[in-house]
């Protein structure tokens, strides 16, 4: 269980996330979308224990920010966005990687950690890339390796910050449903942030929509992905198709001069984005 | 973004499924030191060291000198035959220096080594943070000095060549770790720079005012060189570079782990600015004491780590504890050369290491880079 408590974090003298309260349940998926610049990434830091905050993050009742670093690597899995792939690395080195929280701090792996690697590997299949050198995966196969040096951690809480970005539709969909099928195996609670509206519609079972470092709508994907508000948030004129698998989420072509359109949704401190 | 279908496994690993935990899984191997990595970098320390004692200017046979040297050991009892002369030779002048030699080629290969793994950086190493400008001051300080304070005894050069470096280092860390703490690695890598060109400026200026005798005293200091090496030297730096050593090479696992960059191992655990705090510590105070009584040896901490990479693969248990072996034994050898080429004169050993250095480690970077 996760649970966000007011959390506010502060970058450089700007304040990036504002008083953000969230809970995600063992097991339950929490999706953290919203527009770029809302604060999704520097939610999933703060969870992760990478940025300092003011709040409070509980997992499993425990405060993060009290536990040293060993401790909360075994509370939080992290994804990064993009993650760092040293890369004549192999793949086996890698994933082992994440149980150093688990042995010795100078030591090396136990027995335990890598069985427990084996049957995350074999989970996620990926025991035929074991030897392969991390530069000569594909970007599908990278995520699964990252994903699965993140599983080995055994954390009850796992946090990914854009997984799908840089996959294709497939690719996109089987790591979600991977996620998906483990956080129901062991219950795992997951955070994730993502930019597709309709993939966070279908397998987040909640969806908290950050704006400016606010939380600004809450619930579930079909009470908090309305037209209305992704018009307001967004900024993007849409269409939300509904259909027995959930909801889609279409853009729809704008038929007043686009830039006025796009100017007048955005808020004034984005604006000097678009004269760059 | 390809599809690689028929890409060859790693060639340094066996096949991934031939062995179990014993509960029907295949067991997962992670990379880890191998017998055969060790035997090789033993033999040629020990090959090294071997040819390093029984060659030198007194021509001494070399059947009697091994003998000697094996009699020195316990439980052997030979009696080699050499004179008292010969004795001398082989225990304090070859013998001293093969150990210092190696001694220092050990912990110039392990500093650089592990300051690449702290810094993600192929070009990290402890010259780079400030050793060796700092060192150099140092020196330059005692011997321009000399004649102001009076006389100077001489083992204080490496004493301040010691502070120097450590000074320098220190210097760097305090100025590099202001900055945001995010690019915490290059930023100490800059501060390293700007630390290193001023005391290379203050150097610069004091030479540039001494007289010609002290200009090629701390000439020849810099270029590094082992002739005046004697036990006392060794057991000089003995303590810090056996420390030095000890500590790094229980970092090794870390070093791995900090390939991931800061953030990621962090988040798996791990205080990667902590790491980098110990591993600095340690290389610099290591290679300060190295320095002190060799000079500026260059470019053994860069191609010996790198060479050792290409043949082990790219994971810090690996080339740690390889690079002390190999590090060790090529400074022995490149001594060697420096003592006997031109004997009786010596050339400096700074100029030796980079001479074969230089062309050996580009030949290392175009098979690394056919190897991608």
């Amino acid at each position: 269980m996760l649970e966000i408590e007011a959390t506010s974090v502060v970058l450089n003298g700007t304040t990036v996330l504002s008083g953000v309260s969230a809970r995600v349940a063992s097991g339950g998926w929490l999706g953290l979308v919203g527009p770029n610049g809302a604060g999704k990434s520097t939610l999933a830091r703060a969870v992760a224990g990478l940025v300092s905050y003011e709040g409070r993050i509980l997992i499993g009742g425990r405060e993060q920010a009290a536990s040293d670093w060993r401790n909360r690597a075994r509370a939080v899995a992290y994804v990064p966005q993009r993650p760092v792939l040293p890369p004549s690395m192999n793949v086996t080195d890698y994933i082992l990687l994440g149980r150093s929280a688990h042995h010795s701090y100078l030591g090396a792996e136990t027995a335990k950690d890598r069985r427990v690697s084996a049957a995350v590997v074999d989970r996620l299949g990926l025991r035929t890339f074991c030897q392969r050198r991390l530069a000569e995966l594909s970007g599908g196969e990278a995520q699964r390796v990252v994903l699965a040096r993140a599983l080995v951690q055994e954390a009850p809480v796992l946090v990914l910050d854009e997984p799908t970005t840089s996959l294709d539709l497939g690719h996109s969909q089987l790591v979600l449903e991977l996620v998906d099928e483990l956080r129901d195996e062991k219950g795992i609670s997951v955070l994730c942030a993502i930019h597709d509206l309709t993939l966070a519609a279908q397998f987040a079972e909640n969806l908290l929509v950050l704006c400016h470092g606010r939380a600004v709508a809450s619930g579930t994907p079909a009470d908090v992905l309305t037209e209305v508000n992704i018009r307001r948030f967004f900024g993007a004129e849409v269409e939300v198709l509904r259909s027995g698998s959930g909801l889609a989420v279409t853009p729809v072509r704008r038929r007043v001069p686009v830039l006025t359109a796009a100017v007048a949704n955005l808020s004034p401190s984005d604006r000097h984005l678009n004269s760059i | 973004m390809t599809l690689t279908a028929d890409v060859k496994t790693s060639d340094t690993q066996a096949p991934p499924l031939d062995d179990t935990d014993g509960l029907g899984a295949p067991a997962l191997r992670p990379t880890r030191l191998t017998v055969g990595h060790v035997v090789l970098g033993a033999g040629f320390l020990l090959a090294a060291a071997i040819v390093s004692i029984l060659v030198g200017p007194a021509g001494l046979p070399a059947g009697p000198v091994l003998v000697e040297v094996l009699s020195r050991l316990p439980l052997v009892h030979l009696h080699s035959g050499l004179s008292a002369t010969g004795v001398v030779v082989v225990w304090q002048l070859r013998m001293p220096r093969m150990v210092l030699g190696g001694l220092v080629g050990a912990m110039l290969a392990i500093a650089g080594a592990s300051y690449q793994g702290a810094f993600s950086n192929p070009l990290a190493d402890p010259y780079l943070l400030g050793v060796a400008s700092g060192a150099g001051l140092g020196a330059t300080l005692v011997v321009v000095g000399a004649p102001v304070i009076g006389q100077i005894p001489s083992d204080l050069l490496p004493v301040a060549a010691f502070l120097g470096a450590v000074l320098a280092v220190a210097a760097t860390f305090a100025l590099g770790r202001s900055r945001a703490s995010e690019r915490s690695a290059a930023s100490l890598l800059l501060a390293g720079v700007a630390v290193a060109a001023f005391f290379t400026a203050v150097q610069t200026f004091l030479l540039q005012r001494s007289s010609p005798g002290q200009l090629s005293t701390v000439y020849s200091w810099i270029l590094g060189g082992l002739s005046t090496a004697g036990w006392s030297q060794v057991e000089l730096v003995l303590p810090y570079v056996g420390t030095a050593m000890v500590v790094l090479l229980a970092c090794r696992r870390l070093l791995d782990v900090m390939s991931v960059g800061d953030e990621e191992a962090t988040s798996v655990g791990v205080r990667a600015e902590r790491v980098r705090l110990v591993v600095i510590v340690a290389a610099t105070l290591g290679t300060a004491a190295a320095v002190s009584v060799s000079g500026l040896i260059g470019f053994v901490g860069i191609i010996v780590p790198h060479t050792i990479r290409l043949l082990a693969g790219p994971s810090y248990r690996r080339i740690l504890p390889l690079s002390v072996l190999f590090g060790a034994g090529f400074l022995i050898l490149a001594d060697l050369l420096a003592r006997t080429v031109l004997s009786p004169a010596e050339i400096p050993l700074g100029v030796v290491t980079a001479f074969l250095g230089a062309p050996f480690f580009l030949v290392v970077l175009r098979q690394a880079r056919r190897l991608g």
